[in-house]
């Protein structure tokens, strides 16, 4: 097939995409067994969507649940396929569009945060500087010999984001992120 | 927990726990990693085994078992190439949403992930082809697992699943549950009855329609012989025109007055016409495909439209909706007939300027073709098929292509569950073997598939699996020496350079049918053609039909790829220029 010939997304979609994508956070609460985390993500290959962070961990041990934290970017058709397909998954108990919910809670958006560890090397100024900040952006040591530090830093993406950039000409050696853990406020559960 | 448990290896499990859902035959083909169970039906008499010759006809067979009963299909490969063989007819199943519970065998769980022979990863490799699948490791979960599989590939949305069980699970002994009738699962809970609010809506909809119209679809065969009955009451009590998919015919009797025949790219011109000009579409069971909508963005561009569907991710997937309904079709049918008689509602005067729109559009003949009296034309084969066949019990299966769509345009369905076809997938080789499985089923019944002359050779080998196990199928095939949709295509598409569309070397199709022990008709005269076929429908053996039709019929009318519902291509409109230009530049790049 040329190329030039080729619509945009579907072969039957043939007019151009005009909505504008959203991120959306989705928490989805599945049986932890074998296979039911290739199960989400080969949901979101196999249809061509976004994952832009992935977390997951049982969180309910005596009723073997996990919850899943995906944060996704698509146009608002799309994001309600990617709820009911996942809904589909027979594994999958619930799916709730954290997004959604924080706005009609009347939040601006669901509460997320991420760790992450941030390995620096260095020595002089470099280094004094790297602790000052981490100090400043209220990051953790947790290993360190004279030549680097390893920190710990949790927070929005924005701030990890923020202090990776900070770091990499103070000597970033290497950098461990966990993905987006995210809930809404208030008292209500999931 | 209900029901006794007993001790038995896993392999009795395998048969304890198919007698306990009902089943009576399997498809299946053994090999290393199911011997034990092989063993079990060796010793047993309940369960007939219907030995295949190709897993992917396993699949096909079981497809066309469960679409013609109702009942689950049921599958019986090895590992290896054993499962990776009925993957095609497990995508096939899961598209067109039949229920097939397919087991297979595996290496022992010390050898999975050794690459030991004949292992592959099962349950990754149809992961994304089943509603959902498992590897027992555990015997004592084994009962439990196939049961809860039966439940899941025959309830909602039907689809197909895999239980993968390694050997020494089927060795291994431990504890039978029997089918419990409280589920245990908390996940996976359909939701089977409509909305009321929104059906009470719809009927208000419905009620206050000038230009309405019921596009059918699968989903009410799907939904059991109930729901055809109740879409035949809801179509005679509001008295709107229906068309259906290439799934869904028969769920409304062709016969019918307001039937309008099949919708979509090889649709009649009055279905296409109404659903582009329709004021209110009430779709039910049916899943907006790309071949019943042609172009999105000139769809039916005034309707409100309402969608009844068990699925909730095809609601609102391809075409948004008015109202969506989510529920199994039977019973929310069952509550939009029962609203509909309450709102008395009798007045049908404001349909009457739609239909005779409809009249007109229906006078246009876009079946028509050319007759011949030298060669058979496909459609006529078709016709002629149809008349000596339509009084009799008879099943139809289809393979991929041109014949396909002539028999949906011209074999007319009165019944539901009477028409097998491959729809979302489209697989050449799936009629033979899905013929099989219909009449295994149903022993006495006329069970024909009609065939291209391409695509019977997929599957091809299962005449030895017919002719053994005595299943008088009749293959009908229309040979016009062509894969001739793809020849059509090569037309419409690429100036008619006929780019290995060619069939070379045919096999003599009365001798291939004599050395598997069958029996082989050739007709190639329109005249001889009733008397052809009366012998093949007397013969109480396998029979390969070889009929020789005209080797360049177009099947129309078409929409081309990239146009709209009211854009068709006419067949006495279809010069061979029209058909050259009938496809632009963009339309040239869809499928």
């Amino acid at each position: 097939m040329n190329a030039q010939h080729q619509p945009t997304g579907s072969a039957y979609f043939m007019t151009a995409e005009t909505a504008r994508p959203e991120t959306h956070t989705l928490s989805v609460l599945v049986d932890n067994e074998p296979g039911v985390l290739a199960r989400v993500i080969g949901l979101f290959s196999g249809r061509g969507y976004n994952i832009e962070s992935l977390t997951v961990s049982e969180t309910e041990h005596e009723a073997h649940l996990s919850r899943i934290t995906i944060v996704t970017t698509a146009t608002p058709n799309v994001l309600e396929q990617v709820k009911s397909q996942l809904e589909r998954i027979v594994p999958v108990h619930r799916v709730v569009d954290l997004t959604v919910r924080s706005s009609e809670l009347g939040h601006d958006k669901p509460l997320e945060r991420e760790l992450a560890l941030v390995k620096v090397t260095g020595t002089g100024e470099d280094r004094v500087e790297a602790l000052r900040l981490a100090d400043a952006f209220r990051a953790q040591v947790i290993d360190a010999n004279t030549e680097h530090f390893i920190f710990e830093i949790t927070g929005r993406v924005s701030k990890i984001e923020q202090f990776i950039s900070i770091m990499k000409p103070l000597g970033l050696v290497e950098i461990c992120r966990t993905g987006i853990a995210a809930m809404n406020r208030g008292p209500q559960g999931m | 927990m209900a029901g006794k448990q007993m001790e038995m290896t896993g392999a009795e499990m395998v048969l304890q726990a198919l007698r306990d859902n009902g089943v009576e035959h399997i498809f299946g083909y053994p090999g290393g990693a199911v011997l034990p169970i092989y063993d079990e039906l060796h010793q047993q008499e309940d369960i007939e085994h219907i030995l295949v010759r190709h897993e992917q006809g396993a699949g096909h067979m079981a497809e066309g078992y469960a679409r013609s009963t109702g009942k689950p299909g049921v599958v019986l490969v090895t590992s290896g190439p054993g499962a990776t063989n009925v993957v095609t007819a497990l995508q096939d199943a899961l598209m067109d949403s039949i229920p097939i519970v397919c087991l297979t065998g595996q290496v022992p769980t010390s050898l999975i992930g050794s690459d030991a022979f004949q292992e592959c990863d099962t349950v990754g490799i149809t992961r994304p082809c089943t509603k959902h699948n498992w590897l027992v490791k555990d015997v004592n979960q084994l009962s439990r697992v196939i049961h809860e599989a039966f439940r899941i590939a025959t309830t909602g949305r039907p689809g197909p699943v895999v239980v993968d069980i390694p050997k020494d699970v089927q060795f291994a002994t431990g504890l039978y549950t029997p089918p419990s009738p409280v589920i245990e699962q908390k996940s996976y809970q359909p939701k089977v009855s409509g909305d009321l609010d929104k059906i009470r809506e719809a009927i208000e909809l419905m009620a206050t329609a000038k230009r309405p119209i019921i596009y059918s679809g699968g989903g009410v065969v799907n939904s059991g012989p109930e729901a055809s009955q109740l879409l035949r009451e809801l179509v005679e009590l509001t008295g709107f025109p229906i068309t259906s998919t290439l799934m869904g015919l028969g769920a409304y009797p062709a016969s019918g007055k307001n039937w309008m025949g099949m919708l979509g790219m090889h649709g009649t011109y009055e279905a296409n016409m109404a659903m582009h000009d329709c004021d209110v579409m009430v779709c039910i069971g049916a899943r907006f495909d790309d071949r019943i909508t042609g172009r999105l963005d000139a769809f039916s561009p005034n309707s409100k439209r309402i969608h009844i569907d068990i699925d909730p991710s095809s609601i609102n997937k391809i075409v948004r909706t008015d109202i969506g309904i989510l529920g199994d079709v039977g019973h929310v049918l069952e509550d939009m007939v029962r609203l509909w008689r309450a709102s008395k509602k009798t007045d049908r005067s404001q349909l009457a300027d739609w239909w005779t729109q409809i009249s007109k559009w229906r006078g246009r003949n876009s079946l028509a073709y050319a007759a011949n009296s030298d060669v058979i034309m496909p459609q006529y084969a078709i016709q002629r098929l149809y008349e000596l066949t339509k009084d009799r019990d008879t099943y139809i299966t289809t393979e991929v292509g041109q014949h396909q769509m002539w028999a949906a345009q011209f074999y007319g369905f009165e019944e539901p569950n009477r028409w097998m076809t491959s729809g979302g997938l489209g697989t050449m080789g799936y009629g033979f073997p899905a013929a099989i499985g219909v009449q295994v089923a149903h022993r006495d019944s006329l069970v024909i598939d009609i065939a291209g002359d391409a695509s019977i050779q997929m599957c091809i080998q299962e005449m030895s699996c017919a002719v053994q196990h005595e299943l008088p199928v009749k293959i009908f095939i229309l040979n016009n020496q062509y894969m001739g949709m793809v020849r059509q295509w090569q037309q419409l598409l690429h100036g008619n350079r006929l780019s290995h569309s060619y069939t070379e070397s045919m096999p003599d199709f009365i001798k291939l049918a004599e050395a598997y022990g069958g029996v082989g008709i050739r007709c190639d005269k329109p005249g001889d053609l009733d008397d052809a076929i009366q012998t093949m429908i007397d013969t109480p053996r396998p029979v390969i039909f070889d009929c020789r039709v005209a080797s360049l019929a177009n099947c129309f009318p078409m929409i081309p790829s990239g146009k709209a519902h009211n854009d068709m291509l006419l067949p006495d409109e279809a010069t061979d220029e029209a058909v050259a230009n009938a496809i632009d530049a963009k339309g040239r790049a869809l499928v």
